[in-house]
C-alpha cells in the first residue's frame, strides 16, 4: 500500500481525472497512453499537497519519486523510437550504408559549423545596434462622434428582459402506441394494402410519430410488410397472410 | 579616400530618403521595404529609390555608418574602420564564447530547421540540450512550434538576429549542404576497410 499522500493524490489532467493509484493501474493495464499524461502536472499536484501539510513525509516523497521516475521512463521510451533496434534489423551492408549516411550528414554539419565560425570571424568588425525594437502600438480606432441619446436608446433596447422561454413542448401528450396498433389491425382486416401517409394525413406530428412506431411494432411482429418505391415516397403497408407467416417462421427455424 | 560626404539634394525623393534614414537610425532590427513604405505612407518603389540614395551615401569609407542589406531587410551598422573603437566601448554578447557544440547545433538548425532537440542530437550523436538553451538565450534560435504526435518536442529555427550577426542577407546565402563534407561513398569505403581490418 502506498503512503497516504501519494495514494490519495487527486489529479485533474487533460487525459485523466482521479486518484494517482488509479492512474498507475490504468497505465499498467495499458488502458491509458503514457504519452498523453502530463507528468509535470502530477509533480505540481504532489508538491502542492506537500505544501499543505506541516511536516514532510520522506517515505511518501521517496515512493512518489520512484513512481514518477518509472512514469517518465515509460513516456520517454514511447516518445523516442528505438534506433538501435532499427539498426539491428538491417543487414550488415545496409547498416554500414546507414551509418555512412549518418556520418556524412554529421560531417556536412560539422563543415557548416566551420563555415559559420569563419564567417563570424570575418564579420568581427561589423558593429550594429542590438536589442529589441519596441514598435509603436497600433493606433486605436477612433469612433465617429456619437449622439448620447441614440446610445441610450440602443442600450435601453438591449436592457429589455428576454421573452420567457416556452415550455409548451414539455406538455405534449403522446397517444398510446396500442391505439394505433388496434387501428391498423382493424384496417388490415378490411383491406390487404393501404398507404401510411394517407392514413395519418390528418393527424398531428406527434400522433404521426406514434403511428409510425406502431407500424414498426407490426413489422417486428411479422404482421405486415413495408415497401417504399423511393426515398420520401409514400410507405405502402401490406398484410401478411397467416400461411406466409407460418412458412416464414418454419424457414427461419 | 573617396569623395567627401555628399548630401542628398536635388532629388525627387529627398524628403522620403531623410525619413527612411531616420527610421533606420531608430530601428534596432532590419526593416523591410514594405515596413518602410507603411511607416512613411509612401510607394514601395519610391522607398527602394530612397534606399539606393542612402546606400550610396552610407557606404564604407564615405561615412561612419553603413547601410547594409541583411536578414531580409535594411539596417545601419558601424563602418568597419570604426570597429576597433566600437570594440573598446561595447561587448558582443551574442557571439562571445560560442562553443563548437553550439556552432554545430546552430548549423543543424539553420539547414534543417525547424527541427527539435532530438533531431539535433540524432545528427550530432550527443545531447543538444545545453547548446540549444545557450543559442535560445543568445537569441540566435527561437521556438517554432512542436512536432506532431504525443508529447511533440519543441522545434527551433534561426532568428533574424542569426542572419544579422553572421552578415547573411537570408538563409539562402548559406553554402549548399551538398558542397560541404565528404560524400557517403568515401565514408562507407573507410568503414568497410576498418571492419575488415578488425575481422582479420
Amino acid at each position: 500500500m502506498l503512503p497516504t499522500p501519494v495514494r490519495e493524490l487527486d489529479l485533474d489532467l487533460d487525459a485523466f481525472e482521479g486518484p494517482f493509484d488509479l492512474l498507475l493501474t490504468l497505465l499498467l493495464r495499458e488502458e491509458l497512453e503514457p504519452g498523453e499524461i502530463d507528468i509535470a502536472a502530477i509533480v505540481l499536484a504532489f508538491v502542492e499537497r506537500l505544501a499543505e501539510r506541516d511536516e514532510i513525509d520522506l517515505e511518501a516523497c521517496g515512493e512518489f519519486l520512484v513512481l514518477v521516475s518509472a512514469l517518465l521512463e515509460l513516456k520517454a521510451r514511447l516518445l523516442f523510437p528505438e534506433e538501435a533496434a532499427e539498426l539491428d534489423a538491417l543487414e550488415p551492408e545496409e547498416a554500414a550504408e546507414e551509418l555512412a549516411r549518418r556520418l556524412a550528414e554529421y560531417r556536412r554539419m560539422k563543415e557548416a559549423a566551420v563555415w559559420l565560425a569563419e564567417r563570424l570571424a570575418g564579420e568581427r568588425d561589423r558593429w550594429f545596434r542590438l536589442g529589441p525594437a519596441p514598435l509603436a502600438p497600433q493606433p486605436e480606432r477612433r469612433l465617429a462622434p456619437q449622439d448620447p441619446n441614440v446610445l441610450s436608446t440602443a442600450l435601453r433596447a438591449l436592457a429589455v428582459p428576454p421573452p420567457a422561454v416556452s415550455l409548451g413542448h414539455m406538455a405534449l401528450r403522446f397517444p398510446p402506441v396500442s391505439q394505433f396498433l388496434e387501428r391498423f389491425r382493424a384496417l388490415l382486416s378490411r383491406r390487404r394494402v393501404f398507404d401510411f401517409d394517407v392514413e395519418v394525413a390528418n393527424l398531428s406530428r406527434v400522433e404521426q410519430a406514434v403511428a409510425f412506431l406502431a407500424l414498426l411494432e407490426l413489422r417486428k411482429g411479422g404482421e405486415i410488410s413495408l415497401s417504399q418505391s423511393a426515398s420520401f415516397a409514400p410507405i405502402r403497408i401490406s398484410r401478411i397472410d397467416d400461411e406466409r407467416i407460418t412458412t416464414w417462421t418454419a424457414r427461419s427455424a | 579616400m573617396d569623395s567627401t560626404l555628399r548630401l542628398i539634394a536635388n532629388n525627387p525623393v529627398d524628403h522620403l530618403a531623410r525619413t527612411v534614414e531616420a527610421l533606420l537610425v531608430v530601428a534596432s532590427a532590419p526593416l523591410t521595404v514594405s515596413e518602410l513604405a507603411e511607416a512613411t505612407e509612401d510607394d514601395p518603389e519610391r522607398v527602394e529609390t530612397a534606399l539606393g540614395l542612402l546606400r550610396e551615401r552610407f557606404s564604407e569609407r564615405r561615412s561612419g555608418i553603413v547601410l547594409e542589406q541583411v536578414a531580409g531587410g535594411h539596417a545601419l551598422r558601424a563602418s568597419r574602420e570604426a570597429s576597433e573603437a566600437c570594440a573598446r566601448l561595447f561587448e558582443r554578447p551574442v557571439e562571445r564564447g560560442l562553443s563548437q557544440a553550439a556552432l554545430e547545433t546552430l548549423a543543424v538548425v539553420a539547414y534543417l530547421g525547424p527541427c527539435s532537440r532530438p533531431e539535433v542530437a540524432r545528427i550530432r550523436g550527443v545531447a543538444a540540450d545545453s547548446a540549444v538553451a545557450s543559442l535560445v538565450e543568445r537569441g540566435l534560435i527561437s521556438e517554432a512550434g512542436r512536432e506532431s504526435g504525443p508529447g511533440g518536442a519543441v522545434r527551433y529555427r534561426t532568428t533574424p538576429l542569426f542572419e544579422r550577426v553572421f552578415g547573411l542577407e537570408s538563409l539562402a546565402a548559406l553554402p549548399r549542404l551538398d558542397d560541404l563534407g565528404a560524400d557517403t561513398g568515401e565514408i562507407r569505403e573507410r568503414l568497410l576497410a576498418v571492419a575488415s581490418a578488425r575481422a582479420s
